[in-house]
């Protein structure tokens, strides 16, 4: 407890702690993290980002970034991006790779796979709009598929259309020839990844 | 209706319960017949000789020529293992036959019941039960099948997410119940000093030798049960995974109080050792495995010219890594799993479809058989050796095992979630620790031991059994509705669809890339990284051709189709009508482009608009097929049989298919697109994919896939060029219609016998094309999947 006393804003580290559902330890190792990437600045932007290591090998680089910098995933119903963001839209950000707790109810199960689902969500609606149409599914099969070497962009588009073909299928059961299916809303998103058990999956430990 | 099926029912179930009685007691009396025939006949070496002086003398003497002659003793051994085989298969057969039967039970309840009814036929023939359990027979011949099918068909991702649970739980866990067993019972042993009974001669060593052989978690009655209550993933990968993981602590900790239960003390520094031969047995036992796997990997590159014998590499390198361990005092489970789980990968990059196939059914078969005839052995041997019942060991070990389970499990659960992330719930550790049965390998172990330096050979050997039963039949039959009774979550039936493929993947990544900006190394990124070494290096030598560079979703996306497309044509285009007809086609996902004016690339005239409609409704309720991928580590259930789908559903189909197959062919039109040439198999998986770009050039012809459609054949419309629509998928509406690849209309005499062979042909293209350049011994195979 002595050692939380010294740290430099401790009441907005008890907002945060409320907001996010972090303990006192790990907001303090985000924050040190974040002094790291951010070079000792108070906020981060996308070339700090740019300049982790580790991440280069990584086929979705472009769109993780973005997320980050993506005002829809920071609680705060705003909408389109932003160039930089400070501490406490990181910990935002962060605390959608929280772990469930042992004890919790359904109710709170479901609302944090729904928060973790609509992270996944607007990592793929690139443009906003509410759904994922076809050109963007395909951007994203075409992404994971870019560092694989052979790049075969046919077989990439195939993928995504059969994908969105399944998705139609299941909720959207009966469509005339003539019918267009525009894009995979929110309802269709959770439905489709319904078993996934999401809530486990998309974790890390902090 | 209902009342004509039922007597039919009835009556054919008790001929065939009659059946199964009459083989099973005509097994019961030729084994007896066996052994009794055993015992009259002289030894061989002795019957040799007479045999030879016999020869002699009848140079002298007259004798007439045998016109029939009879010599057990040459087929002796042959014969007698073909009919335990032949028993337990019959045995087998037969449980499914009895309704309702193997719901209640499981079958390892079953088959030992038979076991104690055939060695109780035997003995009450007045003939000596042979001694079928034989250690070296179980650990050199009925244990590894299993064990390498286990490991073949391992479910790679749920055990390494949780192999420190795993781990934990298979080391301490054991070494916890050995010494708690052990320990106590010594205790118990010794108490009631002023009535000095038997008890009192068994020391210290020996019990914890006795806790040591009765604490490991048995992977053979675990898979047994398990198997049937289809209980979720991680549930099922814990407890088995340390059912397997077990096998080094067991052989560690037998070898060393073997060694020194004869000297009487274990120094401090012979522990040392024994911890330190535990972790040389462990990874040494991996490493071999792992080596094993990748030498099998690396053959298997060059194989493309000798398909038949591939499957022979996955056994016989297996089967070394096992005996290779074996020679070494290491733990030759684990050298099985590795090998199976290392080699995995590439072989299936490797080889041809047709070998995948009988790898698989290769590796269900024999460790089905395996564990039938474990399950029956255990019941001979239980009628047949010799017991040495004491009410107070008995007893005391039964409460000590199940007590050291849960003590064990709540304990160690309560360290490990505090470093798991999805934590283990009340309701899980109960069925891990209700889950924890012992089996064979106990027995096994047991009677291994020597008789001079074990006295008390005979007390263990019944407490062990005790126990085997006490596990396989109260908590083997109980598990099922405790399953039930509590809700616990049970296994998904995982229709692995490419869009969770798709977000597997994505996940992968994003959690790495998470990870990476937190700066920390978990387990993703350790992931990723050998990831990207397995692409860079090793696939590069252990995957023969191009497939070295495929990426994984590709992978699955192929591999997926062509389950379909196999499943389309193995049904005979007779498909399940689904539940909810969905009507979505590829053209209504499609954003709305204006008509291109390409005319004259249209080798079909121009349909009349009903005609159209016909066409696309056909296609349409084709395009929704729920996909199947099962998982295989469960034996019963192999491949979706589209036969057990039963008649009536059949003879539906055919009607609906004659009328459908009536009205196109009024329609006239045919194309006839030639079957792509035979190719390599990655040639023409990578067309499978359907590829239109390279066959822009001829839009009619050429068109990629793959499954010609003959009109009067039974797989006729509705069986339609599925793959081929997702390669349109960037075309124009109009030329969906040639999608459907008809072939010239035949005379109207012979609608069926020449359409049929055309079929079979064409289908004979697709599967050569699929899989091996194989022998023309293949036409007949194909023919057999027409209906």
């Amino acid at each position: 407890m002595g050692a939380l006393q010294s740290l430099p804003g401790q009441a907005e580290y008890c907002d945060l702690t409320a907001k996010t559902g972090f303990s006192f330890e790990q907001i303090g190792v985000l924050r040190k993290r974040f002094k790291q990437l951010s070079h000792n600045e108070e906020t981060l932007r996308r070339d700090h980002f740019n300049e982790i290591h580790d991440l280069t090998f990584n086929p979705i680089r472009a769109q993780i970034i973005e997320a980050f910098f993506d005002r829809r995933n920071f609680h705060q119903d705003g909408q389109g991006k932003v160039r930089e963001i400070g501490f406490e839209e990181f910990v935002v950000v962060m605390s959608h790779f929280r772990p469930p707790s042992l004890h919790m109810t359904e109710e709170q199960r479901e609302k944090i796979r729904k928060e973790k689902l609509r992270f996944l969500f607007n990592m793929h609606d690139t443009d906003n709009n509410g759904t994922i149409t076809l050109e963007e599914y395909r951007h994203v099969v075409e992404e994971l598929l870019s560092r694989s070497g052979t790049l075969e962009k046919e077989t990439a588009k195939s993928i995504a259309d059969a994908a969105m073909l399944e998705v139609a299928s299941i909720s959207v059961g009966h469509m005339e020839p003539d019918e267009f299916y525009e894009g995979i809303t929110f309802e269709h998103f959770l439905k489709l990844l319904n078993g996934f058990d999401i809530e486990s999956r998309m974790t890390i430990r902090f | 209706m209902p009342s004509r099926t039922v007597i039919y029912g009835s009556s054919g179930r008790l001929r065939r319960l009659i059946l199964v009685m009459v083989l099973l007691f005509l097994e019961g009396s030729v084994l007896t017949l066996g052994a009794a025939s055993s015992n009259h006949y002289s030894p061989t070496p002795a019957h040799s000789d007479s045999h030879n002086a016999q020869n002699q003398s009848s140079q002298h003497r007259e004798k007439a020529f045998p016109v029939l002659d009879f010599n057990y003793n040459g087929v002796k051994t042959p014969f007698e293992i073909a009919l335990w085989v032949l028993l337990a298969s019959l045995m087998k057969l037969g449980f499914h036959l009895i309704p309702h039967l193997s719901n209640i039970v499981p079958e390892s309840c079953l088959l030992i019941t038979v076991g104690l009814l055939v060695g109780g036929i035997i003995k009450f023939a007045g003939e000596e039960v042979p001694p079928v359990m034989d250690s070296r027979l179980f650990f050199l011949c009925l244990l590894p099948p299993i064990i390498l099918d286990a490991g073949y068909f391992l479910p790679i991702r749920p055990f390494m997410e949780n192999l420190g649970t795993i781990l934990i739980f298979a080391v301490v866990g054991t070494l916890w119940n050995a010494f708690f067993v052990g320990g106590l019972l010594y205790a118990v042993c010794q108490i009631r000093p002023e009535n000095p009974s038997f008890l009192h001669q068994i020391g210290l060593l020996q019990c914890l030798l006795f806790g040591s052989i009765i604490s490991a978690v048995d992977p053979v009655a675990v898979l047994a049960v398990f198997e049937e209550i289809h209980i979720n993933e991680l549930l099922h990968i814990l407890v088995f995974g340390e059912s397997l993981l077990n096998d080094a602590v067991t052989v560690v900790l037998y070898h060393l109080f073997e060694e020194f239960a004869g000297i009487g003390t274990v120094t401090w520094l012979n522990g040392f050792l024994g911890v330190i031969s535990f972790l040389v047995v462990a990874l040494g036992g991996v490493l071999i495995g792992a080596i094993y796997g990748i030498l099998a990997a690396f053959t298997s590159r060059f194989s493309s010219h000798t398909r038949v014998i591939e499957p022979l590499f996955v056994f016989v390198y297996s089967y070394m890594a096992y005996l290779s361990a074996e020679m070494f005092h290491l733990s030759g489970i684990m050298a099985l799993i590795a090998c199976g789980a290392v080699m995995r990968p590439y072989m299936e990059a490797n080889i041809s479809h047709k070998s995948h196939t009988t790898i698989k059914y290769f590796l269900k078969m024999w460790s089905s058989v395996s564990e039938t005839l474990i399950f029956i052995f255990l019941g001979v041997a239980t009628v047949a050796g010799p017991h040495s019942w004491n009410w107070t060991f008995v007893t005391v070990t039964v409460i000590l095992c199940l007590l050291a389970r849960v003590i064990g499990v709540v304990g160690l659960t309560y360290i490990i979630n505090k470093v798991r992330i999805v934590k283990l719930t009340t309701k899980d550790q109960f069925i891990i620790a209700y889950g924890g049965l012992r089996g064979a390998i106990a027995f096994s172990l047991g009677f291994l031991l020597d008789k001079k330096h074990f006295p008390e050979r005979e007390l263990f050997l019944t407490a062990i059994i005790t126990v085997i039963f006490f596990t396989v039949f109260v908590q083997g039959m109980t598990i099922k509705p405790l399953v039930e009774l509590l809700a616990v979550k049970k296994k998904q039936e995982a229709k692995r669809s490419i869009n969770e493929e798709i977000h597997t993947q994505f996940l992968d990544h994003l959690l790495t890339g998470i990870e990476d900006i937190c700066g920390h190394y978990g387990h993703h990124h350790w992931k990723d990284k050998l990831n990207r070494f397995n692409k860079k290096y090793v696939k590069k030598w252990l995957i023969a051709g191009e497939r070295s560079k495929e990426p994984q979703l590709i992978a699955f996306y192929h591999k997926m189709e062509m389950k379909q497309a196999i499943q389309l044509v193995e049904s005979g285009g007779g498909l399940k009508l689904p539940a909810t007809p969905s009507t979505v086609s590829m053209q209504n996902i499609q954003p709305r482009k204006p008509a291109p004016a390409k005319p004259a690339e249209r080798a079909l005239p121009q349909l009349p608009k009903n005609r159209e409609e016909e066409i696309r409704k056909i296609l349409r309720t084709n395009l929704q097929r729920t996909r199947q991928r099962l998982r295989s580590y469960n034996r019963h259930t192999l491949v979706v049989d589209p036969y057990e789908d039963g008649l009536s559903d059949l003879l539906i189909k055919k009607q609906k298919m004659l009328e459908i197959e009536k009205k196109i062919k009024e329609m006239n039109k045919y194309l006839t697109v030639p079957a792509p040439p035979p190719d390599s198999p990655t040639m023409c998986r990578a067309r499978l994919a359907s590829d239109p770009q390279a066959y822009n050039v001829k839009p009619v012809s050429d068109k990629v896939p793959v499954i010609q459609v003959d009109l009067a054949s039974p797989q006729s419309p509705d069986s339609v060029n599925l793959l081929d629509e997702f390669g349109q998928a960037n075309q124009q509406q109009q030329e969906e219609e040639q999608g459907l690849m008809m072939k010239p209309p035949l005379r109207p005499g012979e609608p069926n016998k020449p359409g049929e062979a055309d079929g079979a042909k064409d289908q004979q293209k697709l599967m050569r094309c699929l899989s091996d350049p194989g022998p023309s011994a293949d036409e007949d195979e194909d023919e057999a999947f027409l209906p």
